[in-house]
């Protein structure tokens, strides 16, 4: 299952909705609201989607992950809007029979999602500027 | 053909709204939007090198032909988690 929200990640709610009597294994990311990033202090990030497309390649994510380990449930969760310090951005739970299989897809969940699906964070830096984070470009 | 192509993130600051129309040809390809966007709008010339086009909520390369009755977004690498 896939969430897009912009509402408070419940991760309890979350974990348990993927435990399962045909799991033995059940793996929790979380990802939070980082304070320094190479000496700089942030004090909130602002989280913009492209919706319907970030809705359908999480779709192909979760997808993937099923042909590729014997995942019993999985559930991402990504936040949108303005997050401060501390808040989790995004959640994936995954439960398998086996602890490897889990902690694999989990992994392979994240890495894909940071670089395929259309989400985008800007800093609010404790200086009062912002500024978008997107690998490979330069911002003035 | 008139595009409305939907912006995001730096690519839509720069552009300074949500969605800007592209006049191109009919039968054209990623690499003449890419072209149009800094042609039309120059600011958004730092990042046309790593501008990703997306049509019909599918990332397209350069030579992808372009098919106006899908969507049509551009924006810069993404970084959400």
């Amino acid at each position: 299952m896939i969430q897009l929200t912009r509402d408070i990640i419940d991760y309890h709610a979350l974990t348990e909705s993927v435990r399962s009597d045909a799991a033995g294994a059940v793996v929790l990311f979380l990802g939070t609201v980082r304070e320094m990033t190479n000496g700089r202090q942030t004090v909130a990030l602002d989280y913009e989607g492209y919706p319907e497309m970030a809705e359908a390649k999480l779709a192909e994510l979760e997808t993937a992950a099923r042909s590729r380990w014997p995942v019993t449930e999985v559930v991402i969760a990504h936040r949108l809007g303005k997050l401060e310090l501390g808040e989790i951005s995004v959640a994936i739970a995954v439960s398998c029979p086996h602890r490897k299989d889990a902690f694999d897809a989990g992994r392979f969940l994240i890495d894909e999602l940071k670089v395929t699906v259309p989400i985008w964070k800007k800093e609010n830096w404790s200086d009062g500027t912002t500024e978008w984070v997107h690998a490979g470009t330069e911002t003035p | 053909m008139k595009l409305e192509v939907r912006m995001f993130a730096r690519a839509r600051d720069l552009a300074g709204c949500e969605t800007v129309v592209i006049d191109l040809p009919e039968q054209a390809r990623v690499s003449d939007l890419r072209a149009a966007l800094g042609e039309t709008m120059p600011q958004l010339r730092p990042l046309l090198p790593s501008l990703h086009v997306a049509i019909g909520t599918d990332y397209a390369t350069d030579d992808t032909l372009i098919d106006a009755s899908l969507e049509i977004a551009c924006f810069p690498p993404v970084s959400g988690g």
